[in-house]
């Protein structure tokens, strides 16, 4: 662990100096989602693809404009079409994290995890990229979910008020 | 105290209902009319892991809303009642005004109706079929002013304009 906080890690590869921008290290699946209000998802993403360049790794989803059905099937789809074992949402009572729960209804492996932050996200993604080595099985479920659990407890440790009136 | 708002949204329970329109109406109550979730455990406990703890939530057919709709009125904190779609709220404006007509209802919130094949959209967040608009006209010609308002803070667009494609303008 870096003195920074953040984690060290093949993640952090892609910012060496010379090396090509973060944003652009190679393309991988994503093994998890993140589905939020707004574009408080892709935000999220661009922010992980900046310090880590692994923003392959996680997809955007945005519910704006969508109903339950919709947003729903988009979810689906991407869980159904490959490695992702994770969702990410922003609020509990919000309408990505109801179509998540039905999603996961149906894929009872799936992670879901709601008031994600930027560093859950840091977290998890630096450990998945971590056992994201070539030829290595994918996590169990259960694997995944200690996984997510860590980047709770990360995400909610970055909570903190500093300094002001107490 | 009458019930502070009757929203139709397709999400039922959301973010928007919880925090966006619960938070400034202080509501204490949720009444989710819907005859699906009403008879299913599963979708009851998706909803009610939604809501604050502070926010109660009820789970009514239309027959049972309609029947309790005093009982919600008597209760002392705001409440909002929900449907998710334009039939099950038509339908509770006719059977509350049975019912419980001292309660009618007043005034309907549509708070997002969204795509689906056969819908046309009409707003940002308002989409309608015909059969959907022939049902909005009938809640309105009943006495019951209908606008569209997704958010507190937005402008509240008459049944009229939402309709015509003049909602968004």
């Amino acid at each position: 662990m870096s003195s920074a906080g953040l984690p060290d890690g093949p993640a952090r590869a892609g910012a060496a100096v010379g090396g090509p921008p973060p944003e652009e290290a190679a393309p991988a699946a994503p093994v998890a989602v993140i589905a939020a209000h707004g574009d408080l998802a892709a935000g999220l993403v661009s922010a992980v693809a900046q310090i880590t360049g692994r923003g392959a790794l996680l997809a955007a989803v945005s519910n704006r404009g969508r109903g339950p059905s919709e947003l729903e099937a988009e979810l689906r789809a991407l869980v159904d079409a490959g490695p992702v074992r994770a969702v990410f949402t922003d609020l509990p009572g919000g309408s990505c994290t109801m179509a998540a729960r039905r999603v996961q209804r149906d894929h009872p492996g799936l992670a879901l995890a709601t008031g994600v932050n930027l560093a859950a996200l840091l977290e998890f993604v630096c450990a998945a990229a971590a056992g994201d080595e070539p030829g290595r099985a994918p996590p169990a479920a259960d694997e995944t979910a200690a996984t997510v659990e860590r980047a709770l407890d990360r995400g909610r440790a970055s909570i903190v008020a500093l300094g002001g009136p107490r | 105290m009458p019930l502070v708002l009757y929203r139709i949204d397709d999400r039922l329970i959301h973010g928007q209902v919880v925090v966006g329109w619960g938070r400034p109406l202080d509501v204490g109550f949720l009444v989710l009319v819907d005859d699906e979730v009403a008879t299913s455990e599963w979708e009851q406990e998706l909803y009610r892991m939604a809501v604050p703890p502070e926010m109660d939530v009820v789970f009514a057919s239309v027959t049972e809303a309609a029947r309790d709709h005093a009982r919600y009125r008597a209760d002392a904190r705001p409440g909002m009642l929900l449907t998710g779609n334009v039939a099950a709220m038509h339908a509770l404006v006719d059977a509350v005004a049975a019912a419980d007509p001292a309660g009618a209802v007043r005034a309907v919130n549509l708070g997002g109706l969204h795509h689906r094949p056969g819908r046309v959209q009409r707003m940002r967040y308002v989409f309608a079929d015909p059969a959907e608009e022939g049902e909005l006209r009938a809640i309105a010609a009943a006495g019951v002013t209908v606008t569209a308002q997704d958010v507190p803070n937005a402008r509240p667009v008459p049944l009229a304009d939402v309709l015509s494609g003049r909602g968004d303008g």
